[in-house]
């Protein structure tokens, strides 16, 4: 069920890397229960704004709070044990290759030491099996697995704490349309199952419009007019088709607009320089 | 008619005064150019410093993970074991061969041992088997930390909840530490045995006085020297093949950049620290021993 009290606050947030600013005064609040779709085009910040949001980056500005707690102000055993109400599923699911399936699926539990070390090949193959995996996959190496397995093995090793937060980056980029649709099933069974708060970066508008309640658009700062806000939607999945922005309707319905222009632009520049030079 | 060929390539004389802003704005590019490249240094000697700390303050306050050591002393100890004796027996021989031809002009061949296990245990055992490690064991790490780094395994790391100095650079750091020296024994001995053999052996001097000479000048000091010296050794190589690692750049190019960055600073390192470390360990030894010879 979901509650009005936010589980996850950003305020004012703002990401600079060296001269680059990723993002400026983001605001978002994150009601418990909800599961939220932050979607834009590739290098807008979606990433950056996952991984401010368990301190895995700084902020330049701003402050990321969870459950009234504010990420900057925790030391790092604090930090490490809110960390701990989190899942994380990685764009390319991050598994240690110098270990087994079983190994990175029980990682967190051989790191915390919260269940007793004969519970972990039963923990480690109920995870598995609800994510669609066999048991004959336990003693393979990530190297030998398929895009989607390891995505599978991925959310396997976020669900194995019993998170309370979900955060997925990109679950669906390279996957076929059929894997891709698994994994968004995957999502919405767990969500149905656990009382998780989930957190979904994508570009995929299937993936946004099939899981999220709530679809959360950034648009990249490069592009921005001077003091335009960063988030230029923030609505129900259904109210994204409707949209009057441009620039979302233009994401939503995958067209280049005023891009190809600027493609073109740039090509037809070229080509009269390189016309003048020849001529 | 052609014209003259000053005119042709200069039809617009420069004036002086343009000339001049000219030179003041390369000044001025070259002078922000270094103030950027100072920063970059500063902040990096901060990073490294605090990197350093770290490494120590979790290296006293928990104990490490025994599934994560032993796989680290594995791979640094037991698979540098064949490179390093080969190194080792190698840089024994080479120096018999090197040392013999100038010797024999002053009929001093039998000092052949003392001089060859001298300079094996101070300096060419620590200083060539830390290169050599630094190659082997410091470039593999670099890499295998920052292909970690890039694919987000340190990420995914931290956000489980572990903390990735205490995971991956602990057991390193210990590995090198440890074993780094104990290699350099390793070196030492197969050099030393490697000298004899070429020595007595191929160039047919006395045993007896080979011997006899390498116990005279060599002491229980000197192997204390080079030990000393590669336990500073191994830590470098540690600190800072690990930092490369931590501290990568996205790609295939920023792997290969850490992995070579990994060797080439910790081979200056190593060398720099010799130099002082010798300043400083003799000073120590002449201090303990005040009434030994000295060359000067």
């Amino acid at each position: 069920m979901v509650t009005t009290k936010p589980l996850i606050e950003v305020h004012h947030l703002s990401v600079r890397f060296g001269h680059q600013i990723v993002l400026r005064d983001v605001h978002l609040t994150l009601p418990r229960g909800q599961t939220l779709a932050i979607i834009g085009e590739s290098g807008c910040g979606k990433t950056v704004l996952l991984k401010a949001m368990i301190g895995l980056i700084q902020p330049t500005a701003g402050e990321v709070i969870f459950d009234n707690q504010r990420l900057t102000d925790l030391n790092e055993k604090e930090l490490t044990r809110q960390r701990m109400r989190f899942g994380f599923v990685f764009q390319n699911a991050a598994l240690f290759d110098s270990l087994t399936v079983a190994q990175n699926v029980a990682f967190p539990l051989r790191q915390h030491q919260t269940v007793a070390e004969e519970d972990f090949e039963r923990i480690v193959t109920a995870r598995l099996a609800e994510v669609g995996l066999p048991e004959s996959v336990l003693a393979k190496k990530p190297a030998e697995l398929s895009g989607g397995m390891r995505k599978r093995v991925g959310l396997a090793r976020a669900l194995v704490m019993n998170p309370e937060v979900l955060l997925y980056d990109e679950p669906t980029t390279g996957l076929d349309p059929i894997m891709a649709d698994v994994i968004n099933e995957l999502i919405m069974r767990t969500r149905s199952r656990y009382p998780v708060t989930s957190v979904v970066v994508t570009h995929d508008m299937n993936t946004a419009r099939k899981v999220a309640d709530r679809i959360v658009m950034i648009y990249p700062h490069a592009r921005l007019a001077e003091d335009a806000p960063q988030i230029i939607f923030d609505g129900q999945p259904e109210m994204i088709d409707r949209a009057q922005d441009r620039r979302v309707t233009q994401f939503v319905r995958g067209e280049a607009g005023e891009r190809l222009m600027e493609l073109n632009e740039q090509g037809l520049g070229r080509n009269s320089l390189g016309d003048g030079e020849h001529g | 008619m052609s014209s003259p060929p000053s005119q042709a390539a200069n039809p617009h004389p420069v004036s002086l005064m343009d000339r001049l802003s000219g030179m003041i704005a390369d000044l001025g590019g070259a002078v922000i150019l270094w103030r950027d490249v100072i920063i970059v240094w500063i902040e990096t000697i901060g990073d490294a410093t605090l990197f350093v700390w770290r490494i120590f303050s979790w290296l006293f306050s928990r104990l490490p993970l025994r599934g994560t050591l032993f796989p680290a002393f594995y791979q640094i100890g037991v698979l540098s074991l064949p490179v390093v004796a080969l190194t080792g027996t190698f840089i024994g021989m080479v120096l018999a061969v090197q040392t013999y031809t100038q010797f024999r002009l002053i009929g001093f061949e039998s000092r052949l041992g003392a001089v060859i296990n001298m300079s094996l245990l101070r300096e060419l055992g620590p200083v060539l088997a830390a290169t050599m490690l630094a190659g082997r064991i410091g470039s593999s790490m670099a890499a295998e930390l920052g292909t970690m780094r890039v694919t987000e395994q340190i990420d995914a790391l931290i956000s489980m909840g572990s903390n990735p100095i205490h995971y991956l650079v602990i057991p390193r750091f210990l590995g090198c530490l440890l074993l780094i020296p104990s290699l350099t024994v390793m070196a030492d001995f197969m050099g030393v045995a490697g000298g004899f053999f070429y020595s007595v052996i191929i160039l047919d001097i006395d045993s007896f006085h080979y011997w006899n000479n390498a116990r005279e000048f060599v002491a229980v000091w000197d192997l204390f020297y080079g030990i000393t010296k590669s336990v500073f050794f191994g830590a470098t190589i540690a600190i800072v093949s690990c930092y490369r690692g931590f501290h990568c750049t996205p790609g295939a190019e920023g792997v290969g950049r850490a992995a070579t960055a990994a060797f080439v600073y910790s081979f200056v390192l190593i060398l720099i620290l010799d130099l002082f470390l010798g300043i400083l360990l003799d000073k120590m030894y002449y201090f303990i021993w005040p009434d030994s010879p000295k060359l000067l």
